[in-house]
């Protein structure tokens, strides 16, 4: 008679103990200053708009637009998943991650052509992200509209 | 002349004698300890090729002409091919073998494809259906991530239970009669026990180890008590790319039989890399994984005699993309090989 | 001040999202859309500006900042437009953000090849 029978939740909770956790003090620490890092060049990118004597919400927008550009560059040039690797949600959560998310995935699927490859695929991740922010815009929107 | 052995294994009566192999590996893998055994190491895993898939089609092409050449065989020598990976619809190995003249059998057991290859090309030659037969798995890390996960470029962090795909092919020549070294002793595969599909409802994909670690436990233990031996038997008994954790878990499944199995028992995933030193999470993973560490490192060890009994036991993710994405869980799979040296 | 006011709290929100990737196993893709409608509920309650006039660039550069622009064009455009402002304000407040990253990708893809990891 074989004996080789394993309870289903009693391997979950095996694997669960026994799989590695990730060091999270560590992640956040690095998540902490390497976004911030980004914020703060942000806010230098803006202060140095202002001074040029365009308004908040030009130099905001000036801001995001290079940003956007550094992140795309630094994802050609195969350097932002390295900085990802190390800064975790430092590098996703900034506007940078959201350059990286629409630039990766156009790179990765060149090789399948421009329309259905480098065209289609570049939604792959950042698709979502519109879908669902202008939702979220147009609900908002919609109770704005009634409250008035 | 019952050849299959109570439940699941199947004892061979004739010699199936592995006859030549072939590696090649990209170069993470070439960092690694196993880098001496390796018959090639690529300088990049693009290999002059325009895409990855591509890529891992001409190193699949070019390891099966080398272990081809290796035994002094041409094509007219193979009965069949027997090959598999894991890009969709298995074309890093359609692609490979249209340009060979030789009948093909397409296989996909995921990451135990070259167990069920051996298995399979084991069956044909002990019965008679084929005197020579070439058998061989690939898969590409670059490739599988585009498949499975997300783009390389992407920035995201790759927790510890993640497992990371080995670039290369392992070829394998079975054969009814050696043709070299006839007075050597050779490796055989004397016994195989197919696996079941067991799934105890791992959905992490970032542990396929964990996934697998059951299917490997499950068909090793049958393969023992259906041939009613004890891990001592073997040299060394060999999972294919379960990792640390599988690793780990695997033997924590046979304590818990009573099963010491502390002593004898390694893992490819964790032969292939250093793991702390090459930052690779868990350990290897993909077809290659198995395939390149049996036919580099194990296949090597056996003919020098440093080993002389192995169990070899790839093992499979048998999930898509798709599969995870609606919330299913992992099954796994495994292939128990028993490989000995005979006359 | 203004730069420490942006290096802390944009640390924090990035903080936020490792500890979501740490625990809930959660993908990268699912923080960027998590954080954009976070960012654009909070806009819609007039909570977020005052992070912004607060940490600056600390508070629009994390993704929640462009959901609040969105958030912010929308009611804009429907004070000058009315209804319709509903549907055309959102996308027209991110259309840089976005006609950015598209077509710097595009380029990006011309240029570029994946490279080996």
């Amino acid at each position: 008679m074989k004996n080789n029978f394993i309870d289903k939740k009693k391997y979950q909770d095996t694997v669960e103990k026994m799989s590695p956790k990730t060091n999270i003090f560590l992640n956040c620490f690095n998540a902490f200053w390497s976004g911030g890092l980004i914020c703060v060049i942000g806010e230098f990118i803006t202060n140095y708009f202002l001074n040029l004597g365009y308004e908040i919400d030009v130099a905001r927008t000036f801001c995001s637009v290079i940003l956007i550009f550094f992140g795309v560059i630094l994802t050609g040039f195969g350097v932002y998943d390295k900085i990802g690797k190390f800064a975790g949600a430092g590098s996703i959560v900034p506007i940078t991650g959201f350059a990286n998310s629409v630039a990766a995935p156009a790179l990765e699927f060149k090789k399948e052509g421009y329309i259905f490859g480098v065209g289609a695929k570049m939604f792959l991740i950042s698709g979502p992200v519109i879908v669902y922010s202008t939702l979220a815009s147009v609900i908002v929107g919609i109770f704005y509209y009634f409250s008035l | 002349m019952q050849k299959k052995i109570r439940q699941q294994t199947i004892k061979f009566k004739n010699p199936v004698y592995i006859i030549s192999t072939s590696s090649t590996v990209g170069p993470k893998e070439g960092e690694g300890p196993l880098k001496d055994f390796f018959d090639l190491i690529l300088e990049d895993s693009l290999y002059g090729e325009i895409s990855w898939e591509k890529a891992e089609s001409k190193i699949t092409k070019e390891t099966f002409a080398r272990a081809l050449e290796k035994a002094n065989f041409s094509q007219e020598d193979i009965d069949y091919v027997i090959s598999g990976d894991l890009l969709n619809q298995n074309t890093g190995s359609n692609f490979a073998i249209r340009d060979l003249n030789i009948p093909f059998f397409g296989i996909f057991g995921a990451c135990s494809t070259i167990g069920e290859g051996l298995g399979l090309g084991a069956i044909l030659i002990d019965g008679g259906f084929a005197n020579n037969i070439l058998i061989g798995a690939s898969s590409h890390f670059c490739a599988s991530e585009k498949q499975f996960r997300f783009p390389l470029e992407l920035g995201t962090q790759r927790p510890p239970s993640s497992t990371w795909t080995v670039t290369g092919q392992g070829s394998v020549i079975l054969s009814d009669k050696k043709n070299q070294d006839k007075n050597k002793k050779l490796p055989c595969v004397t016994a195989i026990t197919p696996g079941k599909i067991i799934d105890l409802g791992i959905k992490d994909a970032n542990n396929m180890g964990a996934a697998m670690a059951p299917a490997a436990f499950d068909v090793i233990y049958s393969h023992l008590s259906d041939l009613n031996i004890s891990p001592d038997y073997y040299d060394l008994i060999v999972t294919g790319d379960l990792g640390k954790i599988g690793h780990d878990l695997v033997v924590k499944m046979f304590g818990e039989k009573n099963i010491d199995m502390t002593r004898n028992y390694n893992d490819c995933g964790l032969l292939i890399f250093d793991i702390e030193k090459q930052k690779i999470g868990s350990g290897g993973s993909g077809c290659a994984c198995s395939a390149v560490t049996f036919a580099g490192y194990l296949y090597k060890r056996l003919k020098d005699g440093v080993l002389n009994k192995i169990l070899f036991v790839p093992t499979g993710a048998l999930m898509s993309q798709l599969s995870s994405q609606q919330g299913e869980s992992i099954p796994g799979i495994a292939y128990a090989v028993a490989i000995e040296n005979h006359d | 001040m203004n730069y420490i006011n942006a290096f802390w709290v944009g640390g924090l929100i990035c903080v936020i999202g490792q500890i979501l990737i740490d625990k809930t196993k959660i993908t990268s893709a699912r923080i960027l859309v998590l954080f954009v409608v976070l960012g654009c509920i909070l806009g819609g309650l007039n909570i977020y500006d005052k992070i912004i006039d607060y940490a600056g660039a600390g508070a629009c550069v994390p993704l929640p900042g462009f959901g609040n622009l969105l958030a912010n064009g929308v009611k804009e455009e429907i004070d000058s437009e009315g209804a319709i402002g509903i549907l055309t304000g959102g996308l027209k407040s991110a259309s840089a953000g976005i006609s950015a990253a598209v077509i710097f990708s595009l380029i990006n893809a011309l240029i570029f090849d994946p490279k080996e990891k």
